[in-house]
């Protein structure tokens, strides 16, 4: 595994874009978990005497309150840096619940296939059938609005995509002969599911992984967006972006900046993602 | 010599690569000749520098090679000067090449009557029709039967040899002076191979065309060339005519690699075979001085010094004289 | 006991479903006998499509057979509990790339087979995963290297090594050097030859390259499409074969010792496709001796000269 990620890292060295992905994936996670000693304030408090003020930078600006408040005064960068946590956990947490199910499942519909495989695949299609924001929508309109129910949503229209490529690479690493040799020794079934296949599925894992990470977060922003995800004090960027929505003439800056938030985060992830493909493809290894 | 086609003096290819500053040396000081109509066997490992030799003299080496050589024409032309709209036409008209496996050569979405057809058009100024008589023509040259059925099929509708019959095809379909059996039969049978090898031996007669035919087999290339060149870690160790060098080999490589084989010699079954000991140095672990000084038997310190100079078709200091074989 | 392994009657038929069209049956073994004693070994030599290749996974239980009874030392194949039977027989892969699984290292490559059919302490498998490596030729500190830091002659000591973990008594060897470089299969010829030796195994032999077999065999069968054509000790069929297609054979294989033989028979044409069988003899259409009565009907295994031949025209 070491030799692993010591060549993973080697390949993405020569990718400007990956790595400027790490950077900001790195930065954010600084941002996040530091947010109670960088935030100048507390990102509920609201100061009645500084509604909608503009960035400090900004002629009307308060060096208080280095890029302006909210339209019930409180501090948009402190509330920015807050949401990166509430970001970054969503994305975690999406990741976390989609890979662990999807690759399951994967693993189990691409090595028994038949009846099994069927089974699986059809309620994958069911899902992808809706485009995933809708059908997210759906869960969530089912389960009540709230962060939770909105990352379990997420999570579930992101299955799918593991399930796929799990799937697809198990079925081609099953005929493989050291797979036939680890039956010769009498492994069991989920033993050879899971330790001698899965480690070798970790290529096109890793880069879904990442995109998936980025895709979480843009859904459950977007379901923010809709009043659906995180509810009113908690300071999480698609809310934020909705509540700011009714301003957006007088005061743009509280609509732009949650708006960039989420635009770099999922952008570096996103970067990192196609860095990834890239280094791990074999396909496009090869030609080197 | 007016009759000599492929003339190759001193030619070294390197490579160059992301991880290591120099570039890798993997073709070194490479000489030969080959005369119109006469069929050489080049024998080597992998990892010998055999292929990648022929790639170059077809200038398909990618961007990544540096070739350098003191001389190297090709029926009075110089293959490191000519411009590529000239190589266009060398390259598939005057060298063709074939390869070891035949399916990846062909492309499976198109019929054979495609691909071939559009070989000849490519080369030859006919019209289409012309062009399709040759095709059947070509196929039942190389012992397709009922060649114009064969025509309208896929690739993947033909077994191996088949296959193989249609890339020969294929090559020889402009008329090439010289062709490169890449491992032409590595891939298939014994009783396959023996037919694929016949049909190449009889149409180099036939139609006066050298080949070059590549194999790590040294009992396939003593039955069917006259010249035999061993290769091992990019230069050759050894050369000469094929009958002269099966039976009076003196590079201890050569030597161990027929001495290993189980069924060069009679022998007492389940003996021990006499074997090389170690591995084919890989391209950026080779040895200074002789490149099988590591597995050699009659190693000397004079070995590991200084390159070793190729003359009357041997490049050892020390060669084996007791032979047992 | 002598004999380790005694196959039967053995069948192995596979059905190819396709949408629409009757099941096709293909006949991959058919009627296949044979049995392997101690220290014996056996060469199966034929072509691609010959069904040794099926022979293998069937005798491994990879696959199913279809019919026949196969006993292994001196026990009904099926009666077996699984470790038991892993136990008694084991398989060395011809690819050693593909057969090792890339992300775990030698040491547990090796250890495997303990880890999954025995409770040994952590300090007991470190000893025989380095003795074993020991007897194969691979030394100590390349038990922490991944498959791809080794050559392909190490890897394949690997997956010998791994293979006599459990003590088989008979091993598979499907093709075990042809993916090899010519300098290093001798190597692991001799490495084969000298286990058989110290460890009194029983070989099954499989491959195509037919100097090789000559060496390492006792006695040889020749497989054409999935029969058994002929089967006889290495002298009968070496020096003097009776099925024409293992003179073809013999005959085919490149050689650089052989003076160069002007008249040489050679076979016309390919392998016909085994789900469309010829209704004779298989070889019928390529043989250069078939006469009227192959078309017909299927040559039976008779002895010939002391072994046995499935051709009507075997007499010379």
């Amino acid at each position: 595994m070491k030799i692993f990620f010591n060549e993973l890292y080697f390949e993405l060295k020569k990718n400007r874009g990956a790595m400027i992905g790490i950077v900001i994936i790195f930065l954010s996670v600084i941002i996040a978990l530091s947010a109670p000693l960088i935030a100048p304030h507390n990102p509920t408090e609201v100061f009645a005497d500084a509604l909608r003020l503009p960035p400090s930078f900004i002629e009307g600006g308060n060096a208080k309150f280095f890029f302006g408040t909210d339209d019930i005064g409180r501090d948009l960068l402190s509330r920015l840096i807050y949401g990166s946590r509430i970001s970054l956990a969503v994305g975690f947490s999406v990741v976390v619940i989609a890979l662990i199910t999807g690759t399951f499942l994967g693993v189990v519909a691409g090595f028994y296939g038949g009846i099994i495989d069927r089974v699986i695949m059809r309620f994958t299609d069911l899902i992808m059938s809706l485009p995933s924001i809708l059908f997210a929508i759906v869960i969530v309109a089912v389960l009540g609005p709230g962060i939770m129910n909105a990352i379990f949503a997420v999570a579930v229209v992101s299955v799918p995509n593991f399930i796929r490529i799990i799937r697809a690479q198990v079925m081609a690493e099953k005929n493989r002969q050291y797979v036939s040799a680890a039956k010769l020794f009498g492994a069991s079934n989920f033993r050879i599911m899971f330790v001698e296949i899965l480690p070798n599925c970790m290529a096109p894992l890793i880069v879904q992984a990442s995109l998936g990470f980025s895709d979480g977060i843009l859904n459950v922003a977007a379901l923010g967006f809709l009043g659906l995800g995180a509810q009113a004090p908690m300071s999480e960027w698609g809310t934020m972006l909705s509540d700011a929505r009714s301003f957006i003439e007088s005061s743009p800056w509280m609509v732009t900046l949650p708006g960039v938030c989420i635009l770099v985060t999922v952008l570096s992830f996103n970067l990192l993602g196609d860095g990834l493909r890239d280094a791990l493809d074999p396909r496009l290894k090869k030609q080197n | 010599m007016s009759d000599t086609l492929l003339n190759v003096e001193k030619l070294n290819i390197f490579f160059k690569s992301d991880k290591n500053p120099e570039p890798i040396h993997a073709v070194r000081d490479l000489s030969f000749s080959l005369k119109q109509g006469e069929m050489l066997g080049v024998v080597g490992e992998s990892g010998s520098g055999k292929s990648i030799t022929n790639l170059a003299l077809m200038g398909i080496l990618g961007d990544s090679a540096i070739i350098k050589a003191d001389k190297c024409t090709f029926n009075n032309r110089d293959l490191l000067t000519i411009k590529e709209s000239e190589w266009q036409k060398v390259r598939g008209g005057e060298i063709s090449m074939i390869f070891q496996d035949p399916m990846t050569a062909l492309n499976p979405f198109l019929t054979i009557e495609f691909q071939l057809v559009e070989t000849i058009l490519a080369h030859i100024n006919c019209s289409k029709k012309e062009a399709h008589e040759r095709a059947i023509d070509l196929l039942a040259q190389v012992g397709i039967t009922s060649p114009k059925d064969r025509l309208k099929a896929y690739p993947f509708e033909l077994s191996g040899g088949m296959a193989q019959r249609v890339m020969i095809a294929m090559a020889i379909s402009t008329g090439p002076k010289l062709l490169i059996a890449d491992e032409p039969t590595t891939a298939l049978d014994v009783t396959i191979q023996k037919q694929i090898l016949t049909l190449i031996k009889s149409l180099q007669e036939k139609n006066n065309m050298s080949v070059i035919l590549v194999t790590h087999d040294l009992g396939v290339v003593s039955e069917f060339s006259e010249r035999i060149q061993v290769m091992y870690a990019g230069e050759i160790v050894e050369s000469g005519n094929t009958s002269d060098l099966i039976s009076h080999h003196s590079h201890p490589y050569t030597y161990g690699l027929l001495s290993s084989r189980p069924g060069a010699i009679e022998r007492i079954p389940k003996s021990m075979l006499p074997s090389i000991p170690g591995i084919v140095p890989a391209f950026h672990e080779r040895p200074i001085g002789c490149q099988f000084n590591p597995r050699c038997p009659n190693v000397q310190s004079d070995c590991k010094t200084g390159a070793i100079a190729f003359s009357n078709g041997l490049r050892c200091l020390h060669p084996v004289t007791d032979k047992k074989l | 006991m002598n004999e380790i392994l005694k196959v039967s009657n053995l069948d192995k038929v596979y059905d190819i479903k396709k949408m629409f069209k009757p099941t096709l049956k293909l006949k991959a073994l058919s009627d296949v006998n044979f049995h392997v004693g101690k220290k014996e070994t056996l060469g199966i030599v034929g072509e691609s499509g010959c069904g040794k290749s099926t022979l293998a996974k069937v005798l491994t239980k990879l696959e199913a057979k279809t019919s026949g009874n196969i006993s292994l030392l001196g026990k009904d194949f099926d009666a077996f509990n699984a470790s038991e039977f892993h136990s008694a027989i084991q398989m060395v892969f011809q690819d050693p790339y593909q057969s090792l699984n890339p992300r775990k290292k030698a040491f547990d490559i090796i250890a495997d087979p303990l880890v999954i059919n025995t409770q040994k302490s952590e300090a007991d498998r470190k000893e025989l995963v380095f003795s074993m490596m020991k007897k194969v030729g691979l030394r100590e500190e390349f038990a922490k290297r991944y498959p791809h830091h080794f050559s392909g002659g190490q890897r394949q000591r690997l997956g010998i090594a791994r293979s006599l973990m459990l003590h088989p008594q008979i091993l598979i060897l499907d093709e075990p050097v042809s993916a090899l470089d010519v300098s290093i299969q001798a190597q692991v010829l001799n490495l084969l030859l000298e286990l058989q030796q110290e460890l009194s195994l029983a070989y099954l032999f499989i491959s195509h390259d037919l100097s090789v077999i000559q060496h390492m065999s006792d006695r040889i069968m020749v497989m054409y499409l999935g029969r058994v054509v002929e089967y006889g000790t290495r002298d009968q069929i070496f020096n003097n074969p009776l099925h024409p297609y293992t003179k073809i054979l013999l005959e085919s294989a490149p050689s650089t010792n052989r003076e160069k033989l002007e008249e040489s028979i050679t076979v016309k044409g390919e392998l016909p496709s085994a789900l469309n069988l010829p209704k004779g003899c298989a070889f019928e259409p390529r043989c250069p001796y078939a006469s009227e009565s192959c078309k017909h009907s299927v040559p039976a295994l008779e002895i010939k000269q002391g072994r046995e031949v499935a051709c009507f025209e075997a007499h010379a």
